[in-house]
């Protein structure tokens, strides 16, 4: 499994050095010591651990030659946007929201809501947090990711502007999901952005969050986002993501998440957007009975390559982990999952399930699945499967038999497929908003949106 | 004529399933199909259906005209209709959204307005009465575990609902209790009118009890080796295919092929 065919190595382009120095690294920006010191640490180290190439078992199946080749430009603050209210107001899922804008990563308060939040509970950008000194928030920088850093998040810590604040203090429960949404927008040159994000909640707290990804058709964007969530004693959190970035774009996310005991989190997502998307999560699950549910969903069309990097780890007994990755691949599309789950001596009691399903639609589209279970400790309940497969085609008949046209047919059992995991998510008006947006990218110009408003 | 099978082969690969049907069906009439199991039944319901899987050759005209040349979909259109010996299961579609957006597509390519939610509603609402099926079927997926006897009664339903011209019943008794069998033969009957033909295949005489046949077939080894009127089910229900003698047994014996 691990053998790399000889052409598949591809030296990447720009180095790590160079990419710095072209964006201008380091700015002097606002922020405590602590911070430029991480800021430089990260960059020394990218520099000496250069771009992940395909021999980086977690990058094997993503090539960077096409992003490495683009001549980004550093995102400038404050810069002449042209993005109208009207657009936040068709990527907004419920307006009475709680909504944190941002533009290439840089807060856009203009742009964003506010509503009351509960009190003791902070709803903000990260950099108005970092202004004040960032009391507490130095551990999430200095030495974040361990041994499963790589260059990007580095090169975030390095480059991030700005990013949600969100913190929850015990027992504090917000009860309308909180909307970021991040817009990457190029009007000449490419551009590069690097936003941050930390969701903190206290013991017993519980939020939703939902991040939303989109940007100016046609724009050549790479947003390399990081968000950070962190779950105390019996805090729950609910984390969205929409990934519709223009497919002229790269997308490289990592979603970062430590469980203290009893916690849940749950994490509901879609990818339809970018050339290159890589969608990483990682959970840790660090005390005892934790709990976490990865869903998602990948579309790859087109010429788009999606990758889904998992890692999911039971460090605690007694913690439960479930995912449920599903892609539909069309025409070119190229779609991943990786998922890894690593069982730590000690977490006796662990009961893991990961599920990869995959639906080619067409004789060029690939996927590629690699479940992997790594267990060092008994008592442990473990089960994975992938599959992929073309559509089914006595379901098709039977379809086609009751006078369903064949393109018809074809994106009805595509759907439905897809279904599965969009009725995982709780939220109707999130439901709602995602259904539509799948919708559309699969069943074009054939009526099935009311596939669930008969029911 | 409604239907006109002429010399019709059917075959996957090598296996050339069925070897020459003839069969001529008029409006208004019901015929029976029966015959031991593996002689081609199912096959030549699903290549009427318009299946793709067979290499076909001979002619099959309904109404005149060339029904091999149709899609599917066109067939259903134009009026055919085949409730499956195994409906399929279709997670994630649902059964009520399914048999609108059958019926819409139908009806629009008969030329005829597509029916809004409430009419359809309407609709669906007395055909399941009709068929005394629960509504609670209907907001679960396609056929997904349905027991045998209700995907049957839901094949009975989307028939009833399509009102197709020639109605094709692949086994529709089989598995169904004594209810149910009444149920499904009073969906079929209410179905039967002068423009409308039906063509029944089953294994039990019993089912010809409720819907009378107007002519009975036997097919054996991918053909129809005999045909009859009503009496010919009971003799068959007596005394078994065994009775049919030479040809259903060199027919069968041929379709084995090498086989010693
Ligand atoms: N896809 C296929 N590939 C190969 N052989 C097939 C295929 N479908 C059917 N056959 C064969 O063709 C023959 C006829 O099958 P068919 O299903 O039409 O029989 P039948 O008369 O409906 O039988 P039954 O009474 O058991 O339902 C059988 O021998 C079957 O194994
Ligand atoms: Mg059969």
């Amino acid at each position: 499994m691990t053998t790399v065919t000889p052409t598949a190595t591809t030296a990447p382009t720009a180095t790590v050095a160079e990419l710095l120095s072209h964006l201008r690294f380091p700015t002097s920006g606002p922020g405590p010591a602590w911070l430029t010191q991480a800021r430089h640490r990260s960059a020394e180290w990218a520099t000496m651990r250069g771009f992940p190439t395909l021999k980086d078992e977690d990058w094997r199946y993503t090539r960077l030659g096409p992003l490495l080749d683009v001549p980004f430009e550093r995102a400038e603050a404050g810069a002449d946007h042209r993005i109208s209210s009207s657009t936040i107001e068709a990527l907004t899922i419920d307006a009475e929201s709680t909504r944190l804008v941002f533009i290439n990563g840089f807060f856009a308060p203009e742009l964003s809501s506010m509503t009351e939040v509960p009190d003791g509970v902070t709803v903000t950008n990260l950099a108005s947090v970092l202004a004040e000194g960032g009391a507490g928030l130095e551990p999430f920088f200095s030495h974040p990711f361990g041994e499963h850093d790589h260059a990007f998040t580095a090169l975030n810590t390095c480059l991030f502007e700005d990013g949600a604040f969100i913190h929850l203090p015990a027992g504090s429960l917000v009860t309308a999901p909180i909307e970021l949404v991040f817009l990457s927008e190029a009007q000449g040159s490419p551009v590069v952005s690097n936003p941050h994000s930390l969701i903190l909640a206290g013991p017993g707290s519980r939020v939703a969050v939902i991040e939303t990804y989109a940007g100016n058709t046609g724009a050549i964007t790479c947003t390399n986002t990081v968000t950070q969530v962190v779950l105390e004693e019996g805090a729950q959190v609910e984390h969205y993501k929409v990934q519709d970035e223009p497919d002229t774009g790269f997308h490289l996310a990592l979603l970062d998440v430590r469980q203290g005991p009893e916690s849940r989190f749950s994490s509901g997502s879609v990818a339809l957007g970018s050339k290159i998307a890589r969608n990483e999560v990682r959970v840790r699950l660090e005390g005892e009975g934790a709990e976490a549910a990865i869903d998602s969903l990948y579309l790859p069309c087109a010429d788009q390559h999606h990758d889904n990097p998992i890692l999911i780890e039971h460090a605690a007994p007694r913690c439960t982990s479930r995912q449920l990755y599903k892609g539909i691949a069309d025409e070119r599309g190229h779609g991943v999952f990786n998922g890894r789950i690593i069982v730590w001596p000690g977490a006796q009691g662990t009961d893991a399930s990961q599920t990869n399903k995959n639906l080619l639609l067409s004789d060029h589209a690939e996927i590629d699945t690699r479940p992997r279970l790594e267990i060092f400790t008994d008592d442990v309940k473990c089960t994975h499967g992938a599959a992929v497969g073309a559509l089914d085609e006595e379901a098709l008949f039977y379809l086609r038999s009751r006078g369903v046209p064949h393109e018809a047919a074809r994106a009805l059992l595509t759907y439905a497929f897809a279904r599965e995991v969009l009725d995982l998510i709780p939220s109707e008006s999130l439901r709602t908003h995602v259904d539509t947006l799948v919708a559309d990218q699969l069943l074009t110009d054939h009526d099935a949106t009311g596939a669930r408003s008969d029911e | 004529m409604m239907l006109q099978i002429e010399n019709l082969h059917a075959q996957i690969g090598e296996n050339e399933i069925l070897r020459g049907v003839n069969l001529e069906v008029a409006a208004g009439e019901v015929h029976a199909i029966m015959g031991p199991n593996g002689s081609g039944k199912s096959t030549l319901a699903n290549v009427l259906a318009g299946h793709e899987a067979y290499d076909i050759t001979g002619t099959v005209l309904f109404e005149g005209e060339d029904l091999l040349a149709l899609s599917p979909e066109d067939r259903a259109a134009a009026g055919v209709f085949l409730a499956f010996q195994h409906p399929v299961e279709i997670p994630g579609v649902g059964n009520l959204y399914f048999l609108r957006t059958a019926l819409n597509s139908v009806r629009r390519q008969r030329g005829l307005g597509e029916l809004d939610v409430m009419g359809f509603l309407a609709l669906a609402r007395e055909r399941m009465k009709l068929v005394e099926m629960d509504e609670s079927f209907m907001s679960r997926s396609v056929n997904e575990d349905f027991s045998g006897g209700e995907k049957k009664r839901n094949e009975i339903l989307q028939m009833t609902v399509l009102e197709p011209k020639l109605a094709i019943l692949d086994e529709t008794d089989s598995g169904l209790d004594i209810d149910a069998l009444r149920i499904v033969a009073g969906g079929v009957n209410a179905l039967r009118g002068p423009d409308r033909a039906l063509v029944v295949i089953t294994h039990h005489q019993r089912l010809l009890d409720y819907i009378v046949p107007d002519q009975v077939h036997v097919m054996a080894g991918g053909r129809i080796v005999r045909s009859g009127d009503k009496h010919l089910a009971l003799e068959l229900e007596a005394h078994g295919y065994a009775d049919l003698g030479q040809e259903v047994a060199s027919d069968r014996s041929a379709s084995v092929g090498a086989t010693p």
